[in-house]
């Protein structure tokens, strides 16, 4: 009965759309990058400096779309710093990616102390506020906008030659130097853009969610949010859907720890669930071969 | 632009590149030190003097390799044969929680005792990796993420067995395990010495990890199954079977960090016992080329920068993160100054 009240309350699927909001704009992301062909393995560490550059950015006087562009900012510079290593220097995709998460995440932790140096607690911004529009009226703008940037990267990456190119990029990229199109051009725009996506995604915790830095806030979910894209097949709205489902998931088990059958159990099952969920779905999907047919091969003219 | 491979690249090129990738990382550092308000000069050879200016911060360093080594050459095996093992920190865990239940469960007689317990760490790691792998080889799911994931996990259940099981009655109510008794705990390698067998281990498995590779035929195996795995299958080597064996090598190999941070350094296991030490392997690893013993002095190196940072941030006042930034630029420089080692940027 304690498990119905929970699904029947407004406060559970406010949640849901509050949880998943940080994810689906870090999935829409990394879905780009692989579609155009590049796995993006800096997202975790691009996630925390999009968290920290959108937050030190309101607190230093910005207005919070401000922040958010300064996020956007500098996922784009992470991502074209990836692009490089991994499209025209045709590196190994996972040591790469690995890289940028140690280095994006160590350097918003030395800039923190650097910005910082005298504070034992981080200080406070004014957070975007809920809209009280509609249905989801609980909600700030930025979740409106992470469900605005599915149907964007879906409307891009379908309807519109620009997505049909990138899609080529990360399916069979001799094709499209064939056309007379820059392959290295579409790749690391894809992973500027999605990285981008990715950092937003991580501001969305300090500007919305919460209204600070903390270390170790990301906390894996830019590793989830590899999962999801596989689980979504590579395809927006699936990946909207999973993102929710997980979401879901997570606020359900929140809530589940307080009622007298979540009381018996080990708090740290109910946090381990997220990763072991998101392992069941790689081996769920796993079956399914509609990975992009060129995901994390490099791409060099003349080669075969 | 594209890559144009060289056929016979010349030593400069070879050597060359490599040591502007170092001197990279050095810039790198001192224009950090500039911008936290330090003087990049003093602050880097504070960073130096940190690492090895005594006989202390040597031993320091010394200490701080000694699971380096391990996770490194755990990332090496690994990587060799394109198993992407990620989890070292989860091994490493794992191999601990072994540890210390042997160590104090077991009522094995002391000379017994720390071999067990180093078998037991081995097993768990091992079996800690051979899952992922599994779900590789049957399945096709990206070892990458499932390790990621899984350090997460184990995290916590190392969390849950501090809190519970595992708890130290006379803790304090710290989440700690109990202590190992003393004839469970790792002698010091010389009299008055403050470095324990651990270093030694993790010089012999080195050695050990270079034998397999140069000198066994499932050394020739990883290495063939890393270059080509399509072309092993077809020569009609067990490629499957070669990267389960890597896998409990190399899971095996990180837990002997766990290990060795417990029975040699700890006494006893709490949650912080590893700052990250399985993914600086990968670091150390990619750093050394994959090579077992290149991995001893390139965890050398990468501890002293720590060590060094460490001491030079207590008095330069520049935040011990730059420790972090410069490993992350020293890999992402390395990777970039190996490829272009090999092939030259033409136009076109």
């Amino acid at each position: 009965m304690e498990l119905f009240d929970i699904l029947v309350s407004a406060t559970f699927w406010a949640a849901v759309l509050r949880i998943a909001s940080p994810l689906i704009f870090a999935t829409m992301g990394e879905l780009i990058c692989e579609r155009a062909g590049v796995l993006n393995l800096g997202i975790e560490g691009i996630m925390v400096a999009g968290a920290f550059a959108g937050w030190i950015a309101v607190y230093a006087g910005l207005p919070l779309w401000g922040g958010v562009a300064v996020a956007f900012g500098a996922g784009v510079a992470f991502g074209l710093l990836h692009g490089l290593l991994t499209v025209p220097l045709g590196l190994s995709q996972h040591v790469a990616g690995i890289g940028i998460t140690m280095l994006a995440t160590a350097a918003t932790y030395f800039a923190y102390r650097v910005a910082l140096p005298e504070v034992s607690s981080p200080p406070k911004i004014t957070a975007f506020q809920p809209t009280g529009w509609a249905v989801l009226g609980s909600q700030t703008v930025l979740t409106w906008a992470a469900l605005a940037t599915v149907a964007v990267t879906g409307w891009v990456l379908w309807r519109t030659p620009l997505g049909l190119a990138l899609r080529a990029a990360g399916e069979n990229p001799a094709a499209v130097e064939a056309q007379g199109l820059p392959v290295h051009a579409l790749r690391m725009g894809a992973v500027a853009v999605g990285s981008g996506l990715m950092a937003v995604g991580g501001s969305f915790l300090t500007l919305s969610a919460f209204n600070s830095f903390f270390f170790e806030m990301v906390n894996g979910r830019g590793w989830v949010c590899i999962a999801l894209v596989v689980f979504g097949a590579w395809r927006p709205g699936r990946a909207l859907l999973g993102a929710l489902l997980f979401a879901g998931f997570d606020a359900f088990q929140i809530r589940l720890q307080q009622t007298s059958l979540g009381a018996g159990l080990p708090y740290q099952l109910f946090l381990a669930m997220p990763y072991l969920l998101s392992v069941l779905a790689l081996v769920v999907m796993s079956r399914r071969t509609e990975v992009p047919a060129a995901l994390m091969t490099p791409y060099n003219k003349g080669e075969r | 632009m594209r890559l144009e491979a060289i056929e016979a690249p010349g030593l400069a090129r070879r050597l060359g590149l490599p040591a502007a990738a170092l001197a990279a990382t050095v810039l790198v550092a001192a224009g950090l030190a500039a911008i936290a308000g330090g003087n990049p000069l003093d602050v880097l050879g504070q960073i130096v003097q940190g690492a090895a200016g005594s006989k202390f911060a040597r031993l320091e360093t010394l200490n701080r390799a000694t699971p380096l080594i391990f996770t490194g050459l755990a990332v090496a095996v690994a990587f060799r044969a394109r198993l992407w093992n990620i989890g070292a920190e989860a091994q490493l865990y794992l191999g601990a929680v072994a540890t210390v239940v042997i160590g104090t469960q077991s009522g094995l007689p002391g000379p017994l005792v720390i071999p067990a317990m180093a078998a037991a760490a081995v097993v768990a790691g091992g079996l800690m990796l051979l899952g992922p792998t599994l779900l590789k080889t049957r399945l096709g799911v990206d070892e990458v993420v499932t390790t990621l994931l899984l350090n997460f996990v184990v995290l916590l259940l190392v969390g849950y067995l501090l809190e519970g099981p595992m708890k130290d009655p006379m803790g304090m109510g710290w989440p700690k395990s109990p202590s190992l008794p003393a004839e469970a705990r790792l002698p010091r390698m010389a009299e008055g010495l403050r470095l324990h067998w651990g270093f030694g281990l993790a010089l012999i498995c080195a050695a050990g990890v270079w034998l397999l590779q140069a000198r066994t035929t499932l050394g020739f195996e990883m290495r063939a199954v890393g270059a080509n795995a399509r072309a092993a299958r077809f020569a009609g080597m067990p490629v499957n079977a070669v990267l389960v064996k890597t896998a409990l090598i190399s899971g095996g190999l990180a837990a002997l960090a766990g290990f060795s941070e417990v029975a040699g350094m700890k006494g006893n296991l709490t949650a912080d016992i590893s700052p990250g030490y399985g993914y600086t392997g990968i670091v150390v690893a990619m750093l050394a080329l994959l090579n077992p013993l290149g991995v001893v002095v390139s965890a050398l190196f990468v501890a002293g920068i720590f060590v060094g940072a460490d001491s030079m941030s207590r008095q330069a006042g520049v935040p011990s993160y730059i420790a972090d930034i410069l490993l992350a630029s020293a890999l992402l420089f390395m990777v970039a100054a190996l490829k272009l080692s090999r092939f030259r940027i033409v136009r076109g």
